[in-house]
Order: C-alpha cells, then structure tokens, then sequence
C-alpha cells in the first residue's frame, strides 16, 4: 500500500494568509485546513465533520469561499487565503463578529468562524440579502445548537450595520 | 483524515499535462477535487499522484458562437454568474445554482461533473437532455463525444485513461424550445434521489417536433428516458399527454434502490419529478 511506501518528498509552498505572506513544508496530501492550524497555528477554522458538509473550516481562497478540509495545501501554493483571524482590524471587530455578538449568533461556538466566513462570502456578493438569500447562504454550514435563527438575525444585523457605518468589507486583495 | 500518500503535479500545459497521465497509470486528474478528494480521504480512491488542471490556461470560461462552449474547469460559480448562459442557455446557470452548496459551487467544476459520472449527478442529465458533445484531448490527440455516448457506467465514461476532459460544447436551439430541470433531493446531502432534465421543441402546428428527456440518481449512470420521449413527439403538449408521459417514464430504465430510497419509490418519483419537469419545459417552450 501507498502508506507504508516512502513518502513523496514534501513540497514548498508559499502563500499569503490574511495579507501576510507564509510559507512551509507540507506533503502533498496535507490538507489546508490542518497547514493553516497546525503549520500555521492559525486555529480559527474548525475541523467538523472532515468530510465537505460541515462547514465549519470555512475560508476564503483567491476571494472564493471555500472549505479548507477538502483543498490541498500544495493547491494553495501562490494563493490568498483569509481566515477569520484576518476579519477583524486593529483590535475592532469585523461588522459580522460583532452582530453574532449582539444577536447572540452562537452557543458553542464551534461552527462560528466557518458560519461568519460564509456570511463574508455571501455579503461581499450581495450587500443586502433577504433572509431566504442569508439561509441558502448558509447551505454548507452546519450548526447543531441555535438552530440557525439567530444567526440568521446576525447576519441581518451585520449588514445593515455594513450598509450604515463607515466600515466596507474587508476585502482580500485577489477580490 | 487524510488521503495515502501520492505525488502532486500541476502542469501548466495541456501536452504537460497528458504525458504525466500517459507516463504513469496511476496517476488521476484533479479538477475542484469536490468529489476526488472526499474519495481519498476515505480511502475509497488511492492514485499515486495527482494531476492539477489549474494552472493551464483556456480550460475555463465560456464562450459562444453557434453553440455555447464551456471550459471543463469552469466551476458551478462561473455558470451561476454567465451573463452568456443566463441569455441563451439559463437552464445551465440554474442547474448549477442548485448543485450542492456555495463552498461545493466555489470549487467544483463541469468537466469534474462529467468526468466523475456520479449516478446522482445534475449535470449528467442535463447534457444528455441538451445533446451536448465532450471534448477530450489525450495522446491520441484530441477526439469529440456525444453525450449519449460518454456516460457508460457507474463512475465510468469514454474518457480513456490518458485523456483529459477539456470542454463541452452545448447546441442552442432554435424556435419554441423549452428546457427544464427539476430534482427531488436527499435532504442532507442535496444530492438527486431522483432528477429529471427535458429538452422539448415545438412545431409550427403547436405539437412537440422532438423531445430529450434524461434521468438521473436512479441508475448506475443518467440515462435518456426512450418510452417519455417517444410518448411526447408528435403529441399536442396538453396536461393529459404530459402526464401520460410521466407515467411512462420509468418504462426500459434500470431502476436501482439504495439506503435513501427503494427501486420502486424511485420508479414513482420518476414519475411525479417526471410530470412536473415537462409541465415546466411545456411553458418555457410555448413562451
Ligand atoms: C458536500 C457536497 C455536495 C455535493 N452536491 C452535489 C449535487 O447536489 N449535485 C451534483 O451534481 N454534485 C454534487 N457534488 C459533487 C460536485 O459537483 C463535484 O464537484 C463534482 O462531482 C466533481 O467535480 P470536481 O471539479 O470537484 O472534480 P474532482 O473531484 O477534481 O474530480 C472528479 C473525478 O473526475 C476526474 N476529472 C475531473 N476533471 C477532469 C477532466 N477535466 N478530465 C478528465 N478527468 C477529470 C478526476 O480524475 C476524478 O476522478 C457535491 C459534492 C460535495 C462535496
């Protein structure tokens, strides 16, 4: 079996993680989630169900939401991620954080920071979503303590406080 | 979990790209990987090395002339937002809109779609329905294939081992022609437990001149449903043909049951996703 064969020699990689350029050493079947949390130490994304349907490894690749448990590392060689850890700016929260503070958008909090990438994801595409639009936007992410509703209302409350205040979405520089 | 071990390449040529293939038989295309790499995570596939399409250049993007062409590493997302396809072909971008979730349409890609042959698969269908010709480039040079050739069997097509999907090219029809897809999903995975694509056209007199009909997640591969065709040509499209039709839908498919649903549920979803699929082609068509 491949596993017990030498392994391929590992791959360099450089990447900007939330504006930062990194780099690192990973065999080629690492996934990015497991580089950005444990290469890089960047733990926000989450490991849930490790098999696409979660959502909670939620980031962003070249502006794309995608979930980091089932991306390669090495496909991310010269690629931008942001993460959750890129959201927020000089000790502020990002508009999104804050309305799952206020709404009170979590109770264990595991599945958060891939719920506000994907609410990232979907109000860079549109700034003013009904909530039939917010709840499909949320088709990839799982939660199984609030039962969505506030979240939903978190959402809500972001945008409009990105709608009112000065504070556009931060975006990555390959939006 | 983690997939085994394997070599990664991504070549940044076609002619790059296929040698690689040729040179090793274990090596394995890799498109969004959205359906590849769950399988290797789970130890379901194993190739010993991967081949990354994403760095050559002209396998994305879509483009129109008589017909629509679509690169095969043109993701769900990019269909969703063709300003071309909502203009001539807005079954493709709606299909796409419901395939899986925004991170899966982010990623996943056509020709991925086509190439994996899932037997839930949308896309399947709809390219049958459309009669959609694949485009294929591998050692032999490059060769071009109908749908209703390419889908043979459970995750099984015509591509050779050494041949890379590199395009679809979609007919867009002319005249009263409606297209339609509808899909009674898995409520968890989203996927088809049945999925229905019809092509209908209609003649100067109002009655259906042709009709392409495709099944999907209820075989070991899409397949044309022949008995709901020959049931709608010639036929003025009425609620009672139409349903007439869907009844006879299921008549020469190879209808499997699985955990989700049985050989015989499947049979009567064929037959309601059916009648509701062609109503909807029924109206695109009459306009
Ligand atoms: C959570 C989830 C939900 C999903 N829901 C749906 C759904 O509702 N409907 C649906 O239809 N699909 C669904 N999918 C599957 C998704 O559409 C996949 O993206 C698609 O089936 C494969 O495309 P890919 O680009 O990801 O291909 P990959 O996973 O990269 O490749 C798939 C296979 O095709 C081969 N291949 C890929 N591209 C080429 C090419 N150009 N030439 C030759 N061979 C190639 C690869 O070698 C591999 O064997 C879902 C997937 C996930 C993870």
């Amino acid at each position: 079996m491949a596993d017990t064969m030498a392994a391929p020699a590992k791959v360099a990689i450089t990447l900007t993680v939330n504006g930062e350029q990194r780099t690192g050493q990973v065999e080629p079947r690492t996934l990015l989630v497991h580089f950005l949390r444990e290469g890089l130490g960047l733990t926000g994304a989450h490991v849930g169900c490790d098999t696409s349907q979660c959502g909670s490894c939620v980031v962003e690749l070249n502006g794309a939401s995608v979930k980091s448990c089932t991306v390669l590392a090495v496909q991310a060689d010269g690629a931008e991620v942001l993460t959750i850890e890129g959201l927020g700016r000089d000790g502020a929260y990002h508009p999104i954080q804050e309305g799952f503070w206020e709404k009170h958008g979590l109770q264990c909090g595991y599945c958060t920071p891939g719920m506000i990438m994907s609410a990232y994801g979907l109000l860079k595409r549109n700034p003013d979503p009904s909530e039939d639009e917010i709840r499909h936007a949320l088709d990839g992410n799982l939660c199984r303590c609030t039962g969505y509703q506030n979240i939903v209302r978190s959402i809500q409350y972001a945008a409009q406080l990105m709608k009112d205040g000065p504070t556009a979405p931060v975006a990555t520089s390959a939006d | 979990m983690f997939p085994n071990q394997f070599a990664y390449h991504r070549p940044s040529t076609l002619e790059e790209a296929v040698g690689l293939l040729a040179a090793d038989p274990d090596a394995k295309v890799l498109a969004g990987g959205h359906s590849l790499l769950p399988a290797m995570k789970l130890r379901l596939a194993a190739p010993g090395a991967l081949v990354d399409l994403a760095s050559i250049e002209g396998l994305r993007g879509i483009s129109a002339d008589g017909a629509v062409t679509i690169g095969a590493m043109t993701t769900y997302n990019q269909l969703v937002d063709s300003d071309e396809l909502r203009a001539r072909l807005p079954v493709v971008a709606e299909v796409a809109a419901g395939v899986g979730d925004p991170q899966v349409r982010s990623l996943g890609t056509l020709g991925g779609s086509l190439a994996h042959n899932d037997p839930a698969a949308d896309f399947t269908a709809l390219m049958l329905a459309l009669g959609a010709d694949v485009t294929a480039v591998g050692s032999q040079g490059e060769r071009t294939i109908p749908a209703d050739e390419f889908f043979l069997d459970i995750l099984t097509t015509a591509l050779g081992p050494d041949e890379i999907l590199t395009a679809v090219r979609i007919p867009v029809p002319a005249g009263r022609v409606g297209m339609a897809y509808q899909k009674h999903e898995h409520p968890a995975s989203g996927y088809a437990v049945v999925g229905i694509a019809a092509v209908l056209a209609l003649g100067d007199d109002g009655t259906c001149r042709s009709a392409r009909v495709a099944v999907t997640g209820c075989a070991p591969t899409a397949t044309r449903a022949a008995a709901a065709e020959a049931a709608l040509v010639g036929q003025a499209l009425t609620p009672e043909t139409i349903a007439a039709a869907a009844q006879a839908a299921p008549g020469g498919l190879e209808i499997t049951g699985d955990l989700y649903a049985s050989a015989e549920y499947r049979s009567h979803l064929v037959t309601v996703v059916g009648r509701r699929v062609l109503e909807q082609a029924a109206a695109r068509a009459r306009g």
